[in-house]
This record gives structure tokens, C-alpha cells and sequence, in this order.
């Protein structure tokens, strides 16, 4: 049962942005949020999404898939969306009872599902796109510079990469466990929140003791193999930018420009009228 | 220990003709300590052992539980420092600081369980774990894990997953991991001891392949007994010390000190042990199916 979830939940295909370097996906979606944030106007949002649109096609990720690992995301989603529909003040619309959707409660609305929405699905298409080890070197690589303020970052590196590799195998373990102790008639679903959190115990326990020394015995295999820290260490699939990461990152400037030209020059151009 | 005195120490054995391993007086103690850090208890689970093992051989360590083989076998790989006594590997004294890494590049070390010591999330990557720590080229690692997947027979699942794999196909990209290395030396802890007879076959095949074909020395720690057969030597522990030594054929010859030592023996091998007993003149220490039949048809034609 547990082992239906699926982690860093990456697409196989051959594209571009399947080639591209791990930095640049990173570093893109990095600028991407900070765009959705720092545009005004709805023609940014019209830039960003031509893009957004672009990069999914590029991919090769069937936009189905994509938004089927969303659904659970929609519900936040509409819980924000409706609170700044109603709790917005300024001038009103519509009045129900005793809560009015203002106008500003609209604009606001709209703007922040819009951000939201482009948010979840551009850093999804950096998940589908990269694998998760892909994605731990190039942060490792990226946060490099932080080494000098003494933030082991091959270390977390490693830690991430690990914990990625372990997780499934915890998951089954807990699986295990778990059918281990249906079978002394344990119980998981029923009674109030304190006794479901109870009858977790035996289930936590064994499964602690087992990482534990799942831990110690991969500490001295990794030992035994001469890891000793991030010095002195070559890598097997090193970064290298290719000319297709630099066409991508002038690609990406360009978005940026034309994404603050179009919020700032189009209403202009269109003689005032701001939404 | 000082370095003078170890230098001293390994001086006279290094002129003499020394083995990939040498292991002289070895005591190992585990020392049990309360909360308060005062010592509780003390188990010497290496007591007194001293063997030495020459390049190329193939050697098994057999024994019961906690007869103090893993302990042993932490020792030739520094992981574990004597307590009292000497470990040199290719003629250099685990207590050496300064040799830790090559001693742990020279002495490989493959452990029980393969989940826990797989660290990669792709085959290729994990194999390429051991000489990227050693700051082996780029180019060369990808030579190295190509070579080293295709001597134990995974190269075809070099993209896969290690989670998709079965135990022994595990076991054989952590053999793969660790000749990655270059050593000139594997000990295997129960390699086999997770697996299914299938997986069992699979990873003894691998293992001999490389002593056989890469002369690579073999130290094999098993409970089986039918995959001891292979190993020009055979040691045999019992309460941290070596109780039996000798070739698979001696050591199998003494099935009542075996039994005693409650270890099982290859079934063909009792057989033809109660065949003797009672009265036929079968042979001492028949290992193989082969050997046995030969043996009873000496036996039935001279009874005729
Ligand atoms: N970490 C430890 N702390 C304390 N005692 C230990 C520790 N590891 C092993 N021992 C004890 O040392 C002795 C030898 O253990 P060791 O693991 O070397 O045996 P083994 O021959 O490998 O057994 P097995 O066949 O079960 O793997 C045992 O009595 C064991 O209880
Ligand atoms: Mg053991």
C-alpha cells in the first residue's frame, strides 16, 4: 500500500530539458518563481505562461501526467483562493449573507491561483525532467560557494542522495512491519486520534531499530570503500555546461525581459488600461 | 603503538617472503560499558589467532554463530584495530594510520546483507562509488565499472536499479563495488547467507571466477559448507579461535570434531563418513557427488 506513492516522481523521455544541465533546470526555476512574484499586469503573466507552455512541450511530458500529480495540490489551492475571494476588502461585487467578494478580492484571487498554479507546475516539470541524482549534484554543486561559510554541502549532498535510495526500502520495510503486526491482531484504522497515535508505537519501534542498523552497516561499507568525505573525490558523471545550457540561460534572460517589458510597456501601449 | 616500534615490529617479516595477509596473536576484546561508561562486561571475540594467507589462494572461515569470524574479517579491512597482536596487510600494520586507505583499497570487503551497502541508486553509479572516493580519473572509473560489472556477469543491468534487482544479482554489484578497486584481495562476510540457492549459486560462481581468472585472493566467511569444496584452505573458528585447519579434504576428514564443533557437513561426505564407520572401505573426506560415486563403485567391487 505504501509503496504506491512515488518520489521525485521522474519521466522518462528523450528532450532537451531532459539534457540540460541540472544547474540550469535548478537556476531556471529558481528565476521562474521570483518572476511570477515580480511581474504585475496580467500580460506578465501572459509571457510566463507562453513559456511555461513551451518548456512542457519541449519536454516531451504529457501535460496529463503532469497535472495528475497535482490534484491534492488543487484543494490548497482552492481553500486560499476562496479565503481571498471573501476576506479581501475594498469595493464589493456580489453579497452573500454576511461575506462579499470585492473587487480587489477577485483580483487578488485570480492573481494568486495564477502564481500558485505556474509555481507548482514549473518546479514539477524541473522533478520530471531530472533525476533525483542529477538533482542532488547539481545542488551539491550550485551551494558549493556556501563551503566557505563552513555549510557541509557534499555532506548534505550525500545525505539526500541516501535517504532517496533508502526511502523505498524503509517503505517496504514498514510494510512489513506493519503486516507482521495485523497478523497480532494490531490495529491501525480504528479508535480516536490518541489511540491511533498509540498503536503506531509498535510500529515506529522496530522500524527505528532497523534504519539504525541499516545506518551503522551502510556507514562501514561506505567506510570499507574509502569514502572519506567530499575531498580528495572524482566523479564518475561530472557537470559540464554544454552550448545548449548557455542558449538556455540567454533563453531565460530573455524571458525575464520580456516578461517585465510586457507588464510595464503593453498597457502603456494600450492607452492606460490597467486590469 | 608508536611508529617506530611498528616499523620495528613488521621490519623482520617484510625481508622473508610475506603474504597478502599476515595475522599474528590477534586478540580482539568488545567491551561492554554502562550508562556511566564503567565497563560491564568483556567478550573476547577474537582470541589468539594468527594465519597467513599467500596471493592468488582461495580460503574459506567457517563456524557457528558467534564464533567470531566478522570480527576477524573487520580486522583485515581496518575497520576494526587489535586489541593485542598484529594484522598486516600486503605488509602493512593495520594500526598504521597513514595506511588506512591503501590497506582498505588492497583488502575489499563485501558484507552480508546487499541492501545495506549499496550506496548508488543506479548499478553503474554504485560500482563507481568506490573509485571516485579514491580520486580515480573520470574516464577511467567509467573503464573500471564496465570491467568490474562485466567479470561478475551484470554488465547488461549497468542503468538499472538496485532496488529492481534480485539478492543475488545485489550481492554481485556489491562484488563489482568493491573489484572496482583494483584490491588484490576480497573477504566476503556471508556473502550468500540472504539468498536464495539460485542467488547462492550465482554469487559462488562470480566469486571463483575472479580468484580463477584475475588471481584475485579470496577470503570467503560462510556457514554453507558446500561452497567451502572450492577454497584451497579452510579455517575453521570456534569461540574466537581456530579450532581446524587444513584443505576442504582434511578438514572434512575430521567429521566428528566438525560435529562437535556444530557445524554440518556436506551431505555426500557424512554419508561416506557412516559408510566407513561401518565397516566399508570408503576413502576420508569425499567432497563431491562425483568423488562419492567413484568411491562406492571402489567399494562395491571390492566387497564383490
Ligand atoms: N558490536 C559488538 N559489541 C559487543 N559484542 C559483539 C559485537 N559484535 C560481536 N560481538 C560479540 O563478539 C562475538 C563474535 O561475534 P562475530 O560477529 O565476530 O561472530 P560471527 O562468527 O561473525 O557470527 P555470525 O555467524 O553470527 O555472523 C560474539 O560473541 C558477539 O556476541
Ligand atoms: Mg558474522
Amino acid at each position: 500500500m505504501l509503496r504506491d506513492i512515488t518520489l521525485g516522481q521522474y519521466y522518462q523521455a528523450e528532450s532537451v530539458i531532459h539534457r540540460l544541465d541540472p544547474r540550469v533546470k535548478l537556476g531556471t526555476t529558481v528565476l521562474f518563481i521570483i518572476s511570477l512574484f515580480a511581474f504585475d499586469g496580467f500580460w506578465g503573466y501572459g509571457v510566463a505562461a507562453l513559456f511555461l507552455g513551451i518548456v512542457i512541450k519541449l519536454s516531451k511530458v504529457p501535460f496529463k501526467f503532469m497535472v495528475k500529480g497535482m490534484k491534492s495540490i488543487v484543494f490548497l489551492l482552492s481553500v486560499t483562493v476562496i479565503f481571498n475571494l471573501f476576506l479581501t476588502p475594498g469595493e464589493p461585487l456580489v453579497q452573500i449573507w454576511k461575506l462579499s467578494i470585492t473587487r480587489e478580492g477577485v483580483r487578488l484571487a485570480v492573481l494568486l491561483s495564477i502564481r500558485l498554479g505556474f509555481l507548482i507546475i514549473g518546479s514539477s516539470v524541473m522533478t520530471l525532467t531530472t533525476t533525483p541524482n542529477q538533482l542532488t549534484d547539481g545542488l551539491e554543486r550550485m551551494l558549493r560557494p556556501l563551503n566557505k561559510m563552513r555549510v557541509p554541502v557534499h555532506e548534505i549532498a550525500m545525505m539526500m542522495s541516501i535517504a532517496l535510495r533508502f526511502i523505498p526500502i524503509l517503505m517496504e520495510e514498514t510494510d512489513k512491519i506493519m503486516k507482521a503486526q495485523l497478523a497480532r491482531c494490531a490495529d491501525f484504522e480504528s479508535g480516536n486520534l490518541v489511540r491511533r497515535a498509540k498503536s503506531l508505537v509498535p510500529l515506529l519501534v522496530p522500524l527505528f531499530i532497523s534504519a539504525f542498523r541499516r545506518a551503522n552497516d551502510l556507514a562501514m561499507a561506505m567506510e570499507a570503500r574509502c569514502y572519506r568525505g567530499g575531498d580528495h573525490r572524482t566523479r564518475m558523471k561530472p557537470l559540464h555546461y554544454e552550448k545548449r545550457d548557455y542558449i538556455a540561460y540567454l533563453i531565460v534572460i530573455g524571458y525575464l525581459v520580456a516578461g517585465v517589458a510586457a507588464g510595464k510597456l503593453i498597457p502603456v501601449l494600450l492607452g492606460g488600461v490597467v486590469l | 603503538m608508536s611508529s617506530t616500534q611498528q616499523n620495528f615490529a613488521g621490519c623482520g617479516d617484510r625481508e622473508g617472503k610475506m603474504g597478502i595477509v599476515k595475522v599474528r596473536d590477534l586478540i580482539y576484546e568488545y567491551i561492554r560499558r554502562d550508562e556511566e561508561g564503567n565497563v560491564e562486561g568483556i567478550t573476547t571475540a577474537v582470541d589468539d589467532v594468527s594465519l597467513d594467507i599467500r596471493q592468488g589462494e582461495f580460503v574459506a572461515v567457517l563456524g557457528h554463530n558467534g564464533s567470531g569470524k566478522s570480527t576477524l574479517a573487520k580486522h583485515l579491512n581496518a575497520i576494526l584495530y587489535p586489541t593485542e597482536g598484529t594484522v598486516w596487510v600486503d605488509g602493512k600494520d593495520t594500526k598504521d594510520d597513514a595506511a588506512v586507505w591503501d590497506i582498505r583499497q588492497t583488502a575489499g570487503m563485501v558484507f552480508q546483507n546487499p541492501d545495506n551497502q549499496i550506496i548508488g541508486q543506479v548499478v553503474e553509479e554504485d560500482v563507481g562509488f568506490g573509485p571516485e572516493n579514491m580520486g580515480v580519473p573520470t574516464k577511467e572509473i567509467w573503464e573500471r565499472v564496465e570491467e568490474s560489472l562485466k567479470a561478475v556477469g551484470m554488465y547488461q543491468y549497468r542503468k538499472y536499479s538496485p532496488n529492481k534487482l534480485s539478492g543475488g544479482q545485489k550481492q554481485r554489484v556489491s562484488i563489482a563495488g568493491v573489484i572496482a578497486m583494483h584490491p588484490k584481495c576480497i573477504v566476503l562476510d556471508e556473502p550468500t547467507a540472504m539468498l536464495d540457492p539460485q542467488g547462492r549459486r550465482e554469487v559462488i560462481r562470480a566469486v571463483r571466477a575472479l580468484n580463477d581468472v584475475e588471481r584475485i585472493t579470496v577470503i570467503l566467511i560462510t556457514h554453507y559448507m558446500e561452497e567451502v569444496i572450492y577454497a584451497d584452505r579452510v579455517y575453521v573458528m570456534d569461540k574466537g579461535r581456530i579450532a581446524l585447519q587444513g584443505t576442504p579434504r582434511e578438514v572434512f576428514s575430521e567429521v566428528e570434531k566438525l560435529k562437535e564443533l556444530r557445524l554440518d557437513v556436506p551431505q555426500v561426505t557424512l554419508l561416506a563418513h557412516e559408510l566407513r564407520r561401518e565397516g566399508f572401505p570408503m576413502p576420508k573426506g569425499v567432497l563431491t557427488d562425483q568423488e562419492f560415486l567413484e568411491a562406492l563403485e571402489h567399494c562395491v567391487s571390492a566387497v564383490m
